[in-house]
């Protein structure tokens, strides 16, 4: 009976053996490879990395494949690897102005310069199941054009001309933060925050997001303007005194316009929510930028009246992998403090009775009080 | 000194964590010896075993081993539940060093929920895993309130909560996690160990260390240190008492779990403290039901 919980080191082993064999599934079924993930379930990609923080598709693919394609498994796995990596410094701020835009859509403008450009995007697809997917059948080629290399205008610095939106803000303190290498501390400046809600679980700030939209701080958002496609990463060497070009990026980024009537903080004007993050990832995006607003209300003046923009229960929580282990920690034995529990229980139902005895016994002597 | 796996791919550094990832978790545990009972901030990295899963006292304990360390890892006071082999394990291949289940040899003990029975020595050092480490969380779930009112000794909202306890129950109601206060100052969330442990914490020679991952903070408590658990005159402090003996070694004023024999109510009451039980068996203490286990073993 006691012995049971022996032979732990033998269980995990076994355990793991047999994970190892369900991860690969039937062996006549020939093993994915990770081009293929990369490839087809580009998407799952994408959010890997960006919850996972590492902007690296191969390992990706790597850790879905691991995953079994379960993705906070996976972006589990990337951030594990990702603490282990030396750091070389920062790289320059990413200039979103000048990337090669795939996709850029305004809902605040029927047109504009450069154009609305719908990119690979599920908008506007019928969801019916295509039974032809099913088999390897050939895919069009894709419409293309020359681009002109001139850069799409932001939406945010048309606004911005007029005097209509509020500046971009400078940051609070010169350096900018990190939140992998300094402690979490509270209030945060919106250059952490970003950072947290960058690599936030995408459900959680979905649904923090949708409440703002359905009255829980309300914030009368329109899309200003979403755009995708690859940006320039580069980084300054201190030894050659200039900037090299590291490579290039995908990102997804999405500019909130807010209306804001004013407070005694700031004038009525429109002001910014902002979504930056790796890959194509439009939802994350949107979702961020509709929590990012939200949890401005401190710095506008806005009265605090919903969880969206409770900033120490949205950054405390948006972390999946954090999240995950303490959920599923419940799961490892307890059984020293349920003991603990047991006995008080069992004490206090001890009392309880004893008190219901003693008290029966002075009731029975007086029935018409019991009715 | 780094440590190869067998593959020969993967490097990793001695004991995981990267030399200044080290230094900096050293420092914030040399703030926390600095003032006892403190919850220091520090930036806890992503570990590769899940958080709530002892990753701060992984952190603690990476970043105070060294190659001549002996290390034993305890969950729920046993040496082989399967948390405590994981971890076990995972410092065996990342820092190579010597382990063991004796708590006398060890230099550093990890632990999740326990201390171990045997006396600790000037020396040692036990490492918790805390999963919430603000003693005040429950009673005030934000962390810029909590801060303040530790800044302040602001510690009211606890006794009321024990006093209502008491007005509700007749007793506190706490039995794990139980409040203490440490060096006159600082009330403290000693983990969720039972608060039959407590007086352990009281005067230790062994110096002892805190680790909360997921929550980035550690604190520590050390050698020769005033641990009080929280109380009032007229309701003094308790521990829990056991009416059995362990059934396997028959010792009394130890903290035992309660074992489930058969669907008939049938239960048998032994050591949590696995490596303090075996060896009152080798010493040729017996239970009522030493034998029957032994049986089992086989």
């Amino acid at each position: 009976m006691y012995v049971a919980v022996k032979g732990g080191e033998t269980a995990i082993r076994n355990a793991h053996r047999l994970l190892a064999n369900r991860r690969r599934g039937d062996p006549s079924v020939p093993s994915l490879t990770l081009e293929q993930i990369a490839e087809q379930l580009a998407l799952a990609c994408d959010r890997v990395m960006s919850e996972g923080s590492v902007y690296d598709r191969d390992l990706a693919a790597l850790a879905i494949k691991q995953a079994r394609g379960d993705l906070i498994e996976a972006i589990f796995l990337l951030r594990a690897y990702r603490t282990t990596l030396p750091r070389f410094g920062y790289s320059e701020p990413v200039d979103t102005a000048a990337m090669q835009v795939e996709r850029r859509i305004s809902a605040t403008y029927k047109d504009l310069p450069g154009g609305q450009m719908l990119g690979p995007t599920f908008d506007y697809t019928h969801r019916l199941l295509d039974p032809a997917l099913a088999g390897d059948e050939e895919v069009e080629a894709p419409e293309s054009h020359e681009s002109d290399e001139t850069p799409v205008v932001r939406v945010s610095d048309i606004l911005a001309r007029e005097g209509l939106i509020e500046n971009d803000g400078v940051s609070e303190s010169e350096e900018i933060g990190d939140l992998t290498r300094t402690p979490m501390e509270f209030p945060m400046n919106r250059d952490t925050r970003l950072q947290a809600l960058s690599r936030g679980d995408e459900g959680f700030l979905l649904a923090l997001g949708y409440s703002t939209q359905r009255g829980y701080a309300r914030s009368h958002p329109f899309a200003g303007e979403i755009r995708i496609g690859e940006v320039d990463v580069e980084f300054d060497v201190p030894e050659l005194g200039f900037t090299v070009t590291l490579g290039r990026i995908r990102v997804t980024e999405c500019q909130m316009v807010n209306q804001f009537q004013g407070s005694s903080k700031a004038p009525p004007q429109f002001t910014r929510g902002y979504g930056l993050v790796f890959g194509q990832s439009e939802r994350k995006a949107m979702a961020m930028a509709l929590c990012d607003r939200a949890l401005r209300a401190t710095e506008l003046g806005e009265d605090i009246v919903a969880a969206a923009q409770d900033e120490e229960f949205v950054i405390s929580h948006s972390d999946n992998v954090q999240a995950t282990g303490f959920v599923e920690h419940l799961k490892l034995p307890h059984y020293v403090d349920f003991q603990a529990e047991l006995d008080l229980v069992r004490r206090m139902r001890a009392e309880h009775a004893a008190r219901r005895d003693s008290d029966s016994d002075s009731d029975s002597a007086m029935p018409e009080a019991a009715e | 000194m780094t440590i190869h796996t067998d593959d020969g791919l993967a490097t990793y550094n001695f004991a995981y964590l990267d030399e200044q990832t080290k230094r900096m978790i050293r420092r914030a545990i040399l703030k926390g010896i600095a003032i006892p009972g403190y919850q220091v901030p520090f930036a806890s990295r992503e570990m590769p075993m899940p958080y709530g899963w002892g990753t701060g006292g992984v952190q603690v304990t990476a970043a105070v081993i060294g190659p001549d360390d002996v290390l034993k890892v305890i969950d729920q006071g046993a040496d082989d539940t399967t948390n405590a082999v994981s971890i076990r394990n995972f410092f065996a291949k990342v820092a190579e060093v010597e382990t063991t289940t004796d708590t006398a040899t060890a230099s550093i003990i990890q632990t999740r929920h326990r201390i171990p029975e045997e006396k600790l020595k000037e020396g040692q050092i036990l490492v918790y895993q805390v999963p919430i480490p603000e003693p005040l969380r429950f009673l005030e779930p934000r962390e810029t309130e909590t801060r303040k009112m530790h800044a302040l000794s602001e510690y009211g909202l606890m006794h009321v909560k024990l006093y209502e306890d008491i007005a509700k129950n007749g007793h506190i109601a706490t039995t794990y996690a139980y409040p203490v206060k440490v060096e006159g100052r600082y009330v403290m969330d000693p983990s969720p160990t039972p608060k039959f442990d407590n007086p352990k914490m009281h005067m230790s020679d062994a110096l002892q260390l805190f680790g909360a991952g997921r929550e980035k903070r550690i604190y520590a408590i050390p050698p020769h240190t005033d641990v009080v658990s929280l109380d009032f005159e007229d309701y003094p402090f308790e521990v829990q008492t056991f009416v059995e003996p362990c059934a396997l070694c028959a010792a009394h004023g130890v903290y035992l779990d309660e074992v489930i024999l058969d669907d008939k109510g049938g239960r048998m009451f032994v050591c949590s403290d696995t490596d303090h039980c075996e060896k009152r068996r080798e010493g040729g203490h017996r239970g009522h039901l030493a034998g029957d286990a032994r049986e089992t073993a086989q």
